[in-house]
């Protein structure tokens, strides 16, 4: 088991008290993909955010390859985020400043066993791109160089909060067979928001989720290779 | 510093135009250091060319060289004093020569015999030339160093010449040469250090006053600009840095580098411009009283830089602050 998540509950004060998460709870095993469905509002990103170590849970327990993440402090937080998980956002959050490489290097810097640029880079197919600025690049190459900067640090756990929200169907269909590659390749844990119920499809797990809690949580024995899948 | 140097290069139009702010607010601290220090010398570097450790005048509420008087009961009472190995009377005056000059009498190692005066060669005088000094004919017997009091040129006579050429019989006060610690009080006398008998110099304290509160305002100013401009910068890369953080960097990581970005800004900015300063200092200094020294040229660089600084650190702390979950919200 890699990440287990139980009873996390999260309330966000704005004038009104509302609840975000209320015991939701799920477990992913190591190298496996995991999706996470369901409405807005229902808690898929707030969960992911706890599970991430950018947001901390009024309640609940999540642990990561052992780690109890919700007892660490803010010094401890980074430094998980920082060796343990990767980002992927659904609008690739580059760096404008950077170019594709050194949008990569700049996480390899900070890292303490990172792989080598370049063969992240190869990984996603983007080598020829290595020197491009972020806004030369189509949005499914910008998000393919947010897979790089993410599996760089060689995480054990890659978290994409919708990672083809941006794109139109043949690059979401392309960027989904990157992140299916880079578990194959690395074995690199990854966990997956989606609106996209098809993308469950290529899942070895998915979580659907409903009023801040897992109403259901499957295992899927026969993922489909992201190519054949179809919405 | 991995980001701050690739957004230097990223940003280069913003930097410079910034770096040239930079360097003409230096330019302007550094001429006017220069010019203070100048103004300053020809105000007071006859006072510091003089012997001894002391300067005793008349207790006034005002000290100054244009109203003391002491007399030889004053100059006996301060010799007498344990510690003091002499007590010499001077006179200090102004006179027209070729113009007006500031004559001292008296001074020890600059007092001619009595009828004659040592003069700077900038007034162009060679020795033997007789001049008029107010109504004193008196020999050009050598020549001295360029000083001067007042802004005006110093011209040294013995203390008997001086007292006819300021129709007087006393002299304007009393050089010490004392042991330190020596106790130099004396009844109706106030003494002063060297550099304290600089504010007897007319309007010394007030030029130099004046001049030091343009530089301090300078500076503050541009520590404000600085601030300025490092706030709005750290604001408009606030999403990146939340990026940065979601990813795994540290606020100190986040900090250093964007400190490190303001201190090379602030090093080449203040750079350019003391450079520009000193060549045009180098050109100014014949026309008018400059000083060219590490004190003037290298101090407020480095003030600038440290100014700068301060206005970048609070600007900048901001970064501190910045909450990954920014990134992540953007993607909601």
């Amino acid at each position: 088991m890699l990440v287990s998540a139980s009873g996390l509950a999260k309330s966000y004060d704005t004038g009104v008290v509302t609840p975000v998460l209320r015991g939701a709870a799920l477990e992913l095993d190591r190298s496996r993909i995991g999706v996470i469905l369901g409405p807005s509002g229902s808690g898929k990103s707030t969960l992911m955010n706890i599970i991430g170590g950018v947001d901390r849970a009024d309640e609940g327990v999540v642990e990561v390859d052992g780690e109890r993440i919700t007892d660490l402090d803010d010094d401890g937080l980074v430094e998980y985020r920082r060796e343990s998980v990767g980002f992927v956002f659904q609008f690739y959050n580059l760096v404008p400043n950077l170019t594709a490489g050194e949008n990569i290097e700049v996480v390899s810097n900070i890292s303490k066993q990172p792989l080598a640029i370049d063969e992240v880079l190869a990984a996603v197919g983007l080598t020829e791109k290595k020197n491009r600025f972020p806004r030369e690049l189509s949005g499914g190459e910008q998000q393919r160089v947010a897979i790089a900067r993410a599996i760089v640090k060689n995480p054990k756990l890659l978290l994409c909060d919708e990672p083809t929200g941006a794109l139109d169907i043949a690059t979401s269909r392309d960027v989904l067979a990157q992140l299916q590659r880079v578990n194959t390749q690395f074995g690199t844990t990854i966990l997956m928001i989606t609106h996209n119920v098809a993308v469950a499809e290529m899942a070895h797990a998915v979580f659907r989720m409903r009023d801040g809690e897992v109403e259901h949580a499957t295992q899927n024995a026969e993922p489909v290779p992201a190519e054949r899948i179809s919405w | 510093m991995f980001l701050a140097l690739r957004e230097l290069r990223f940003a280069r139009g913003r930097f410079s135009l910034f770096c040239g702010v930079i360097a003409l607010m230096t330019l302007m601290v550094v001429l006017l250091t220069g010019l203070t220090a100048g103004l300053g010398a020809a105000s007071v570097s006859a006072v510091d060319a003089l012997p001894g450790t002391a300067l005793a005048f008349s207790a006034e509420p005002k000290v100054s060289f244009a109203t003391s008087s002491v007399s030889e009961q004053d100059q006996r009472a301060l010799a007498a004093k344990a510690g003091v190995h002499s007590a010499t009377p001077i006179g200090v005056s102004t006179a027209k020569l070729t113009g007006a000059v500031a004559v001292l009498g008296g001074v020890p190692g600059s007092s001619p015999t009595a009828g004659g005066v040592l003069v700077p060669p900038s007034l162009g005088l060679a020795t033997g030339s007789h001049v008029r000094v107010n109504d004193q004919d008196l020999v050009v017997t050598g020549s001295t160093s360029e000083h001067s009091l007042n802004h005006l040129p110093a011209v040294y006579v013995s203390l008997d010449t001086w007292r006819r050429v300021a129709h007087t019989s006393g002299a304007t006060a009393i050089l010490v040469d004392a042991e330190p610690g020596a106790d130099l009080s004396s009844a109706g006398l106030t003494t002063l250090s060297r550099t304290e008998a600089y504010s007897a110099v007319g309007s010394y304290s007030s030029e130099q006053g004046s001049l030091n509160l343009m530089t301090g305002l300078l500076l503050g100013i541009s520590a404000l600009v600085v601030g300025a401009f490092f706030t709005v910068w750290t604001m408009q890369r606030g999403h990146d840095l939340a990026v940065v953080r979601a990813i795994g960097a540290s606020r100190s990581y986040l900090l250093r580098d964007a400190l490190g970005q303001a201190a090379l800004v602030l090093v080449i900015g203040a750079g350019l411009g003391t450079a520009l300063a000193t060549g045009l200092g180098l050109a100014a200094s014949t026309a008018v009283p400059f000083v060219l020294a590490p004190s003037t040229v290298l101090v407020p660089m480095a003030l600038m830089v440290l100014v700068g600084l301060v206005g970048a650190t609070f600007a900048v702390r901001r970064v501190t602050t910045v909450d990954p979950l920014t990134a992540l919200g953007a993607a909601r």
